[in-house]
């Protein structure tokens, strides 16, 4: 409990700049405004309240963005396209199917690499050039092509978010399943142990900090891949596709509501793998 | 080569566990060759404690490494209870005692000590028997239930003993298990040691720095000299079976000690 001094104290300086850039960024358009209609007598109270205020500011303030938090998810039916919690469950739908795909390819390449002499230098090298393209670029590509084998709906979105993230998986589950030690290893070739014995009694045990590392970074990947996705198929709904159009209409303040939405919704399953992790490590007898 | 008793195989004493002939053993390093093992010959009969002895870089655990099939010789020959070093290790013919415990830290002392039965195969009931015997022979029961971390450095060594001893191996290869841990519990793990042989009937081959552990527990002690690594001497000790650490001040013991030492100094060349 002695972190909630600290973490108080960080929120409030971040919401306090917010207020002056928001102060800062909104008034020259206020400014405009008044002067449009003709109001030439106002105090800085009135104007700094106007500023804070807007309908489709240059940044909206914190609190515009949680009454709109709470208009589109606690006042508008779940099941409405006005309502975040509609486009959040498309979005994890997405986010979590890629993720299984992603983490699921990630773990496969990582064994391969680990036991096949000679893929370490083959495929390692495609494997990162992989993720040198940016997702934006091949996102569009990879919907295309997968509509050419009639895979519409969720799939396509979920691929281009396991694109993201099976990347962090291999690299840590390569180096996890390379942890134990030399001494570690000669003692399961001194009983003889087969491949398989050593991989699910040493390599895999031994990868299991490197294991919940990977999942936490990948998990937030596939939701930044199926938010892209969804900006670039936006008829389908969707995170993405609230903020894509939330651009098109300026809807500033619809925008960062959908990037928080967005951000719980990433934070709550890193926090969600890191719940398990903690229960896993205690099995583990890693935590006293 | 066996002589017509040991070809028997029934008495304790006479049958050849180890052969070693004409090994040699070059590691290829970035720096060019390292001959590690030059020449060495060496036999082991059943129910010996064999002790190497020697300052580092004389090849005492290559050559235990190369016994346990973790290294390849470059030339010469080796037998465990007439086999390669291969097919005995196949055959699960020895346990192994590292320099560190390498317990696994995921796992309790228990399913530590399991874990070689698991490997190979023994059902649940016999593997419980085994770990519950394995944990009282070197002091430990009560303390399956821990993890590593939260046992001392003597206890962790104390549960990899139990661990190469689960499986009942004939052979035990042990390189400097007690090198790590202070004087006073070396002093009681080698007493320990002494006796879990007494009781086992192992044949135990032993590396070390301490010359009175080689003295202690050993029924023969080969010296070793460094580049490249040979055996330079090979020195009998004849004490009881049955002996405590009173014994370490008899004029018998030191004076295989001093053999010990003059082997070591002889071997030892400071001048290149």
């Amino acid at each position: 409990m002695r972190n909630v001094l600290p973490v108080t104290i960080v929120v409030a300086a971040l919401c306090a700049l917010w207020y002056v850039g928001a102060l800062f960024m909104n008034a020259q358009l206020q400014h405009d405004f008044f002067a449009n209609a003709g109001n030439t007598s106002y105090s800085y109270g009135d104007f700094a309240a106007a500023e804070l205020n807007m309908d489709r500011p240059k940044l909206p303030a914190p609190h515009q963005i949680v009454s709109e938090l709470d208009r589109s998810i606690f006042q508008i039916e779940p099941s409405s396209k006005r309502s975040l919690v509609y486009h959040a469950s498309i979005t994890l739908q997405e986010t979590l199917l890629g993720f299984v795909i992603g983490s699921g390819l990630g773990i496969l390449l990582a064994v391969l690499v680990v036991h096949l002499a000679g893929l370490d230098k083959s495929l390692m090298p495609w494997i990162v050039a992989s993720q040198t393209i940016p997702i934006i670029a091949l996102a569009p590509m990879i919907v295309v092509i997968l509509n050419q084998f009639d895979i519409t709906g969720v799939l396509p979105k979920a691929v281009i978010a396991a694109y993201l993230s099976f990347f962090p998986v291999t690299v840590g589950m390569v180096k996890g399943l390379r942890s134990p030690d030399p001494l570690q290893l000669d003692l399961m070739r001194t009983y003889s142990a087969t491949r398989w014995q050593t991989f699910f009694k040493l390599r895999a045990p031994a990868s299991a900090p490197f294991f919940f590392a990977s999942m936490k970074v990948a998990v937030a990947a596939a939701l930044v891949g199926a938010v892209v996705a969804e900006v670039t198929k936006s008829e389908d709904g969707g995170l993405g596709a609230r903020l894509l159009a939330g651009s098109y209409y300026g809807q500033t303040v619809q925008i960062w509501a959908a990037l928080f939405a967005a951000a719980f919704c990433s934070a709550a399953l890193v926090g969600l793998i890191g719940l398990i992790d903690r229960a896993t490590a205690r099995r583990m007898g890693y935590a006293s | 080569m066996l002589s017509p008793v040991a070809k028997e195989g029934r008495t304790l004493a006479g049958e050849r566990v180890i052969d070693v002939a004409d090994l040699s053993l070059t590691f290829a390093t970035a720096d060019g060759p390292v001959q590690a093992l030059s020449h060495i010959d060496l036999t082991v009969e059943r129910g010996e404690f064999v002790s190497f002895i020697g300052p580092s870089g004389c090849g005492k655990t290559t050559l235990l490494r190369a016994i346990a099939d973790l290294e390849a010789p470059t030339s010469g020959a080796i037998r465990v209870n007439g086999m390669s070093p291969s097919e005995a290790r196949a055959k699960r013919a020895y346990g192994y005692v590292f320099q560190a415990p390498a317990l696994y830290p995921w796992r309790t002392v228990e399913r530590n000590i399991a874990l070689p039965l698991e490997i190979m195969g023994f059902d649940k009931a016999e593997r419980e028997a085994r770990v519950a015997k394995g944990l009282e022979l070197v002091n430990l029961s009560g303390f399956g239930k821990k993890f590593p971390w939260q046992l001392s450095g003597g206890m962790q060594q104390r549960a990899s003993i139990a661990r190469a001893l689960s499986f009942d191996p004939d052979l035990m290869l042990m390189d400097e298990p007690f090198g790590a841990l202070d004087e006073i519990v070396r002093d009681k793990l080698n007493e320990q040691l002494l006796r879990l042989w007494d009781v086992t009937q192992k044949t135990v081959l032993f590396v070390t720095h301490s010359i009175p552990e080689a003295v202690f527990l050993s029924t023969r002690i080969v010296v070793m000299s460094p580049r490249p690594g040979r055996v330079h001497d090979v020195i009998d000790c004849g004490f009881p079976r049955e002996r405590t650490l009173d014994i370490r001040e008899t004029p018998e013991f030191l004076e295989v000690a001093n053999r010990v030492r003059q082997g070591l100094r002889e071997g030892h060349s400071y001048v290149d």
